[in-house]
């Protein structure tokens, strides 16, 4: 996994609700058996205004005027702030991988849905919470002042916005910790070989039809 | 000291470790596998040289992408193909539990699961699927994961974990004929909304949650995650031990006396304590239809669509408007004004053959109105297929206009053929209302099975109990 130290990038504002990983990657691209390549199919159904299939050729489509990621600087976002319950609905990792591959490396919202939060930590995508008067005021200075940047930075959970005003967030020290150093999350896991054998010999013992 | 909650007992008995930070290598006793998340999850342990830590565990079943007409001429859309075949290779590469499309057994995940008698009271479940969480009405603790969680439980058995806070949500009283698990749940997401359960398992506890059968507790739970919950589940009581009983792969014999004993046991205690109670009247529930695009914007079928202009929040009021410009729906239409174009009776949500019965008997003698284009019922499995066809309830769906189709997931995210044109609306028995969820530009309405065909047979939104006779 790539590590998340600091960064530094332009805020695309999404300024949306619930936005559910349906809308983030739509379900017939998750016919893919592969981890990479869904970056130009991020938020399809918004971002272009024909119906999009796999393997199309994304020149040969119109894109949607109106959709921020379309619009110049947004287009080069690296970080995506949008409104509560982002991320909510189905458990496809193929939504992070989505916006990963667009380029961004945080999303900052007042919530989100606990499944897309896990599957983030786990790709180097950090998710941020700040309070909603915080995102609110997010809002207001990237729509005011459009490609100005925020920087992000999980070593001191900080995020600071174009003015220099700084808010702080934060983040279980374990995926912290893992994000920091962008850690193999089996590898650690399996140092613990034998504590998970010897649960599953107690387990045999005491409940056998578990593993029947 | 205060007792303990369902969850707390399921938790505690999966604990391999615990940080000092809470972080936890909870195991997992039973992985459930389909083919579109876990193909990117068996090539992470390929590429690592790494095998199943517990190949025993797995169950796989390709449903997201399977056809529900014409099996015999195999997967059309490549794409599809692929998937399903890489599914299979991967799985019976590692000699994995498998049932293929051409297996009687074949069907929804989450409808298989429970059975087969793979997923037992007591258990920690995973899939990589949101869903997951249906198989909590067993009292298990069952949840959906991302796929990097797939390949980890395969890898290791374990997931890393922190326990969350717990939610009861508790419905008192006796439901008004004609309202079904679904109106419960849906009016559940009505009142807390999509995101109130993030962060909590929710226990659905309460008298008119024990009088739901097992299948109409899975419909509950299954939509968990539309409130928000990545995990709910109901405790164990006589019908779970029944419904156990003579599954395939549950124990036998004095051993399932011996688990039932156990079983028994998970319940919350009395003297338990949530950090949250959110408390409602059964009665007080009516038959819900959602008119939005997100499961939380419901109605109760004699109600109308709401108004933006009234509500008060305006980040709220502006979702509210935008959702009502994608479904191209009027503030304050009655709901029994709204006219489907197709309607879909399927899901893990409602496909069980409690749910085909519901549907068939509101069905029964009458014929699909002229307004409906497609009315299509899609079993669970194989095996409820096998079960409806036995009672004669495919019957009583053709002869009324409807098709009766093979077992899948079908038209509720629309990854095979079946699915919305752009502009069309669905009366659905699915979970997710969310823009272009069952085809691009479609609308969904989220009803029970029986306002589905009751939907059908008027070619608008109806309380079955105001159908003229058949």
């Amino acid at each position: 996994m790539q590590a998340f130290t600091v960064h530094k990038g332009i805020v695309a504002p999404l300024d949306r609700s619930n936005v559910d990983t349906d809308a983030i990657i739509p379900k017939q691209y998750l016919k893919s058996v592969k981890r990479t390549g869904f970056g130009p199919n991020a938020f399809d159904d918004w971002r272009y205004l024909d119906p999009g299939e796999p393997g199309m050729d994304g020149s040969q489509r119109r894109p949607n005027p109106d959709f921020v990621l379309n619009q110049a600087p947004f287009d080069q976002a690296t970080i995506l702030l949008a409104r509560k319950n982002f991320g909510c609905g189905s458990s496809r990792e193929h939504a992070v991988w989505a916006l990963t591959d667009f380029g961004f490396r945080a999303v900052i919202a007042p919530s989100f849905a606990d499944i897309f939060f896990s599957n983030s930590c786990k790709n180097g995508l950090l998710p941020v919470v700040l309070a909603e008067d915080e995102v609110q005021n997010l809002f207001e200075q990237v729509e005011a002042n459009p490609g100005a940047q925020v920087e992000v930075n999980l070593e001191e959970m900080t995020v600071t916005a174009p003015d220099g005003t700084v808010f702080g967030f934060t983040l279980d020290e374990d995926r912290r910790h893992r994000l920091l150093n962008g850690l193999d999350d089996i590898a650690l896991t399996l140092q613990f070989a034998d504590d998970i054998r010897a649960f599953e010999e107690r387990q045999r013992r005491e409940w056998p039809w578990m593993a029947l | 000291m205060a007792g303990k909650t369902l969850y707390d007992k399921l938790w505690e008995a999966h604990v391999v470790r615990e940080e000092p930070d809470g972080s936890t290598l909870l195991y997992i006793d039973r992985h459930l596998v389909h083919e579109v998340t876990s193909p990117q999850a068996f090539e992470g342990l390929r590429l690592a040289g790494r095998k199943p830590w517990r190949g025993d565990s797995v169950l796989a079943v390709p449903d997201h992408n399977v056809p529900t007409a014409d099996r015999d001429k195999g997967i059309a859309d490549p794409v599809s193909r692929t998937q399903v075949e890489t599914l299979e290779s991967n799985v019976t590469s590692l000699g994995l539990k498998f049932f293929p499309m051409a297996d009687v057994r074949q069907g929804i995940v989450h409808v298989i699961g429970p059975e087969q008698g793979a997923t037992l009271p007591g258990m920690t479940v995973v899939c990589g699927d949101s869903h997951t969480s249906t198989h909590g009405a067993l009292g298990a603790l069952a949840f959906g994961i991302g796929t990097s969680e797939v390949e980890h439980v395969l890898a290791t058995q374990c997931l890393w974990q922190k326990k969350t806070k717990a939610m009861q949500i508790r419905v008192e009283g006796e439901l008004r004929p004609g309202v079904t698990a679904k109106d419960v749940v849906l009016a559940i997401i009505g009142r807390i909304g999509t995101a109130g359960g993030t962060g909590y398992a929710i226990e659905f506890a309460g008298s008119a949650i024990r009088s739901l059968s097992i299948e109409g507790r899975m419909s509950v739970c299954n939509m968990s995650i539309e409130a928000g919950a990545r995990a709910g589940m109901v405790a164990v009581d006589e019908k779970t031990i029944e419904y156990v009983r003579n599954k395939p792969q549950a124990p036998t014999g004095e051993m399932f006396e011996r688990a039932a004993e156990h079983w028994r046991t998970l319940v919350s205690d009395p003297d338990a304590e949530f950090d949250a109670v959110v408390e409602m009247d059964a009665a007080e529930i009516a038959p819900q239809v959602s008119w939005g695009t997100s499961p939380e914007m419901v109605a109760p079928i004699d109600g109308r669509v709401p108004d933006p202009a009234a509500e008060s929040d305006p980040v709220r009021a502006e979702g509210m408007q935008r959702a009502l410009e994608y479904m191209d729906l009027k503030a304050n239409t009655p709901m029994t004004e709204i006219r489907p174009d197709k309607v879909f009776i399927g899901s893990c949500t409602n496909s069980r053959i409690e749910d085909l019965r519901a549907a068939a008997e509101v069905v029964k003698g009458r014929k699909k109105a002229d307004n409906i284009k497609l009315a299509m019922v899609v079993p669970g499995s194989g095996l409820v297929k096998q079960q409806a066809e036995q009672e004669g309830l495919d019957r009583i769906f053709l002869d009324a206009g409807f098709e009766w189709r093979e077992p899948g997931c079908s038209m509720c995210l629309a990854m095979n053929a079946d699915r919305l044109e752009p502009g069309e609306r669905c009366a659905s028995t699915s979970n997710r209302n969310f823009e272009g969820r069952q085809g691009q530009g479609g609308r969904t309405h989220l009803v029970s099975p029986s306002l589905a065909a009751a939907a059908a047979v008027a070619g608008h939104f109806i309380e079955p109990s105001a159908l003229k006779e058949a």
